[in-house]
Parts: C-alpha cells; structure tokens; sequence
C-alpha cells in the first residue's frame, strides 16, 4: 500500500497561497523570473506560438480525411497503420507520434476524450479547445456518450454502436467522419474544407454541403 | 418518465440554483447575516430558536454524554451485554438517543480489534452521544483516506497499531449511527464510573484514539 | 450521484490536521448557519436525503473550497430558490421584497429539545421479508444514478460480507426527490481492504457500510 499522504511533500501547498489569483499576472511574473534565470528564451515562447496559431491545426486532418475518402488504399492504410500512413504528410510531432484512425460508419459512432487530463492530438488538429480539456466532457463523454452528443446538436439513432476512445496512454486517436451525401465530384481541397475539427473529434458530422439558392 | 429522468431533471433545476455564488461575496459571515435577517423578515426562522439550538450544543448535548455509556459498559457486563445486542435501546435507558441518533451501533475495541468511523459522503456522526463533529472528521482528507488508509490516518492521530490488530472502518451511509466503545486502560480498576467516564475522550470515541488512564 | 462528494478513496486531499482542543464554532456565523438549518422553515416535504442531495449538487470547485457551514448556506439558498420561497434579490439584499407577509409558523425555542429529542426516525415497518441474510456474501451493484444514492463508488462491484441486518429503513434515493420514502431492507455489508482496493492492500482490514437492499445483488 501507498506511504500516506502526510508523507509526500505538497508541491502545491505553499505556493498558491502567496501569489495572486490572477492568473495573467501570475504568468507574466513567472516569464519575467525564468528570463532573468535564463530558463527560458522569449523568442522561443514567441515561436511555439506562432507554430499553433499559423502552423498546425485542424486543416492538417482535414487533408488526411479527405485523402482517405477518395484514395481507397490510402483508407486501408490509414486504418491499419495510421502513424505511417500520416507521417507521409508530414503531419507527426509532438503529441502526435502514435495514431489510431477510427472510422465512423452508419452503424458505428466513434467519440474522443481524455478523462485524466487532455491528451489530443496536436499534430493533426492543433490545440484542443476549452470544453475538451473541462471536467464536464471528460465526466461525461464516457458515461453518457449520447448525451454529450446531444449538447453538441447530434442525435444518433438507437442502433448505431457508440465507442469513446479515452486517451489513457501516448495513442492518439483521430476519427475519420462519414463522408457526406452530395460530394461525389468534390475535389480532394473542396472534401478537406468541409471536414470540421469537432467532426474529427467525434463530436459532430461533416455536413453535407448546402445547395446553392435556387 | 421513469424514475431515472425523474431524478435527473429534479436535480438538474436544484443544481442552476447554486449558481447565484458568482453573484454574492465570498465572505461567509456577510452572507449569513444576510440570509437570518431575510428569514426573520420572512418568518422562515426565528433568532430565538437559533439561539436555543445553538445553546443545546454549546451545552446540554456533547462527548460527556458517550462517555457515560463507555464507563457504564465498562463497569457493568451486563449493560455492556444489552448494548452489544440493542446499543438503541441500551443508550435509549440512559435517556440518550435524539436526531442523528435513533438507530446506534456499539463497536467494541479489543486487542485484537480496532474499529474507526468515517461518513465518507458527507459528515453523518452520532450527535445525541457525542455533540458536533469536529471539523476534521467533515473534510475530505478523513473522508478520503480513511476507508482506504485507516493505519496511515491512525498514525497522523499518533495511534500505531500492532499488524495483527484488524481495523474496521464503518461508513455510516445510511442512518445508522456507530459509537466506538474504547477498549478501558490498565490501572483503573479502582477508579468510580464517573471518574472512568472523565477519561473518555470524544477521539475515542470515534476510534481515532485509545483512552490513556 | 458521481459526485465529487463521494470521496471514499480518493488522493490529493492532503493531511488530516486535526486541531487542537478546536472550539465548537470559528466564527460566531456558523453557529447562526446552525441554528437556521436546525430551526428555519424549509419547502414542504423537505427532508434529510434531499438536503443532503442539494448539497451534493454544489459545483464542485465549491464543494471542495468553502467550509463546512458554508455548505450548508449554500444548500439552504438553493432549496429556497428552487422553491420559491426565497428570490435571488431577497438573497442578495438580505431582505424581503416589500409587502411580503411575514409567516408565523417557524419553529419556537420550546420546540427545539423536543425536535431533538424525537426527531429524525428513518426505521420503518416493512411486509417483505429481507432477501440477504447474515453471514451471506452478496455484491454491491454497479449502479451510477444521476440523483441521489448513499452507494459509494467504492463499493460498487465489490463482494462483502452481511454483518447486521437493520430492517426497514426509508430509501434516500426516492425519498431525495420527494417519491415516497419506499423503504427497503437495509444491511451492514463488510468489505475486506483487499476486495476494495487491490492484491497490495492490507490482508486483514475491513471497510463495512450501510447499504439497501436495492444496492445488493447475491454473489
């Protein structure tokens, strides 16, 4: 059995009671000491920025589930083995080395979460956005799936099978969506720009695209 | 809509309540005198009342009353046989049980038997026979560590058990309450029952503690 | 419900620290908060396992941060809100709304050693006849409802021991939400330390706790 807790230090004891709660203020003091220790390089904050703002983000998984939708053996191997089939683009770094693609059919519904904490996969959809990182999906996606669906507007008939992935380990997981209705003639550019992050996510559908105004 | 639903949506409309707390002060004491004064316009409450619980706890009701039934079970077998098979009645004869303390439960301590109460999901205690709990018994470090590391939170209260003594950690999630009678200490045989009950101590009864004579 | 109430188990929470000859109240606010909860008015059919429940229902950021008695504040505006006995201006001001009638049925002074004394009976008569019996091993159903329950998550799916048998007793699941007390059976069921949490657990303790019939199935 574990040594009781009185026996660990608390890291986090002190600390929090001496600092303001302000958590802006809080981060600008700590940049300003790990400068001045030269623990840190505010370029290099500058460009791990910039690299998530401009650089990575969900076009990039986008381009891959639109190249599964129309190269069939492309689809096959994204299945099989998806962290080669990715690295083909490029697309492996950080958080992002090790994937599995689950495809979603009509009879199967494919859902992402990390319940301990917020395992995403960065390299393919940038970073996660608030509401995956909160407790109340990481609560719920893998007790009420459907429910957590519902909040985001998606209803699934009774007899489609739900399966949430929770990101327990260095696996990442993308979900390939359905491909719409309507988007036989679809360019591969025209499929990825339909492909939604949240889709990819499991947390939606990829829309049909609307019909023009008569 | 079944009982499932029920419940959820019941639950979910008393829930949107607790979010006025972003609009009131985090202040305790501002906010309480706010709410008596809101129920006394209100006649929800009278302040006379609140000054009679009050009183009833600060004074009539507290661990003296446990630990006469401790001295009593200790100098006479035959109570301590009664409390044993009906602890409700037994303590009920020395005029005892009261709110959060109809249905009791006597857990004798031996050698080879140590036992601890914990409510894990919130904070019930036997108040009739031991008062108000003390704070470290609501909190979540009791509440955590207790039915998973008894030893560990034993050894906090400075109380190491030898291995072979088995703890039993009683989580009262029902209304069952649990008094811990404390195993008596050595060289007291000649002390009255009013003088053992004078060493009974309140973590003793809970089973934090041993009695030191 | 899987609320962050239900602590049985969990790490982080730090030492115990208990005070030292600690005085019955911090601060003269929580005996106030005391004698109101004990001595106030609540909605109609208001009881024990639903106050417990709206206090459960607390966010859980504040559950873990504002004290004891600060709980019970917290549960005593919510059922006042969502009964309508109270509006969020009259909590926030602190005073009725103008031309409210004052009640007159709140609980006197000489009512309250009484109220102590008889109140809070939860064994009830019972026709079935209980379906475990001592000495029987019987398993913790792994039920997660979204309302009130008194089954913690640490026992869920455990086998234990039936050590004592209470008879009937009022079921807080129904009664939290006001659906008839519907009591049950209910048993002190003993788990070893093992059982509950793993092969590395001490081979001779035990957690026991109270639980209703409808929470048990045979093992």
């Amino acid at each position: 059995m574990a040594a009781s807790l009185s026996d660990h230090p608390h890291h986090h004891d002190h600390a929090h009671s001496d600092v303001p709660s302000d958590p802006a203020l809080r981060t600008r003091t700590l940049e300003s000491l790990l400068t001045e220790k030269g623990l840190v390089d505010p370029a290099a904050i500058d460009a791990w920025v910039e690299a998530y703002e401009k650089k990575i983000g969900p076009r990039r998984g986008a381009e891959v589930v639109a190249r599964a939708w129309v190269d069939p053996a492309f689809k096959a191997r994204l299945l099989s083995d998806a962290t080669s089939a990715i690295e083909t683009f490029g697309f492996l770094g950080r958080e992002a080395q090790h994937i599995v693609v689950v495809e979603n059919t009509p009879a199967i519904h494919n859902l992402i979460v990390c319940t301990l904490c917020s395992c995403y996969p960065w390299g393919l959809l940038g970073l996660p956005p608030r509401w995956y990182k909160a407790a109340p999906y990481r609560a719920r996606s893998v007790i009420d799936p459907r429910g957590v669906l519902a909040e985001f507007g998606l209803a699934l008939g009774e007899e489609v099978e739900v399966r949430v992935w929770d990101s327990t380990a260095e696996i990442r997981y993308l979900v390939l969506p359905e491909r719409p209705a309507g988007t036989d003639d679809f360019s591969e550019a025209e499929l990825a720009a339909l492909v939604t992050r949240d889709a990819m996510i499991g947390v939606a559908k990829v829309e049909a695209p609307k019909e023009p105004n008569a | 809509m079944s009982q499932h639903d029920h419940a959820h949506e019941d639950s979910a409309a008393i829930a949107h309540h607790h979010d006025i707390h972003s609009e009131l002060p985090s202040d305790p004491a501002l906010r309480v005198k706010a709410l008596e004064s809101l129920l006394t316009e209100k006649g929800l409450v009278d302040p006379a009342t609140v000054d009679a619980w009050v009183e009833t706890y600060e004074s009539r009701i507290g661990p003296r009353n446990g630990a006469k039934v401790v001295a009593k079970a200790w100098v006479d077998p035959d109570y301590k046989r009664r409390l044993l098979s009906d602890a409700t009645k037994a303590i009920g004869e020395l005029d005892m049980l009261g709110n959060q303390g109809q249905h009791m439960v006597a857990l004798v301590n031996t050698p080879e038997i140590h036992n601890l109460v914990v409510c894990t999901l919130c904070s019930c205690y036997p108040l009739p026979v031991l008062g108000l709990p003390p704070v470290w018994y609501k909190s979540a470090p009791y509440r955590s560590r207790a039915v998973l590391d008894p030893r560990g939170v034993l050894k906090e209260f400075g109380l190491e058990l030898p291995e072979h003594v088995k703890i039993r950690v009683w989580d009262s999630t029902a209304e069952v309450r649990y008094l811990v009678v404390p195993e008596r200490p050595a060289g007291t045989e000649r002390l009255s029952e009013e003088q053992l009950a004078a060493l009974v101590t309140r973590d003793s009864m809970i089973g934090v503690a041993k009695v030191k004579a | 419900m899987n609320g962050v109430h239900d602590m049985g188990g969990m790490h982080g929470h730090g030492p115990i620290a208990p005070e030292q000859d600690e005085p019955l109240w911090h601060a003269p606010w929580e005996a106030r908060m005391f004698g109101m909860r004990r001595g106030g008015t609540f909605p109609p059919g208001f009881n024990i396992d639903r106050w417990r429940h709206v206090r459960e229902l607390i966010p859980p950021y504040l559950y873990l941060v504002r004290s004891y008695y600060d709980h019970w504040y917290m549960s005593y505006v919510a059922a006042l809100l969502h009964s309508g006995m109270a509006t969020r201006e009259e909590i926030k001001s602190g005073h009725a709304a103008p031309g409210t009638a004052k009640r007159n049925d709140a609980m006197r002074p000489d009512q309250v050693w009484k109220t102590q004394k008889t109140g809070g009976v939860f064994a009830r008569a019972i026709e079935t006849p209980p379906l475990f019996a001592i000495g029987q091993r019987v398993r913790a159903r792994n039920i997660n409802p979204t309302g009130h329950t008194r089954v913690p998550r640490y026992v869920r799916g455990k086998v234990g021991v039936v050590q004592l048998h209470h008879g009937g007793h009022v079921l807080p699941d129904s009664n939290a939400h006001l659906q008839g007390e519907a009591p049950e059976h209910l048993y002190t069921v003993a788990f070893s330390m093992r059982e509950l949490w793993g092969p590395e657990a001490s081979p001779r303790d035990e957690a026991l706790a109270d639980l209703w019939e409808s929470y048990l199935e045979p093992a």
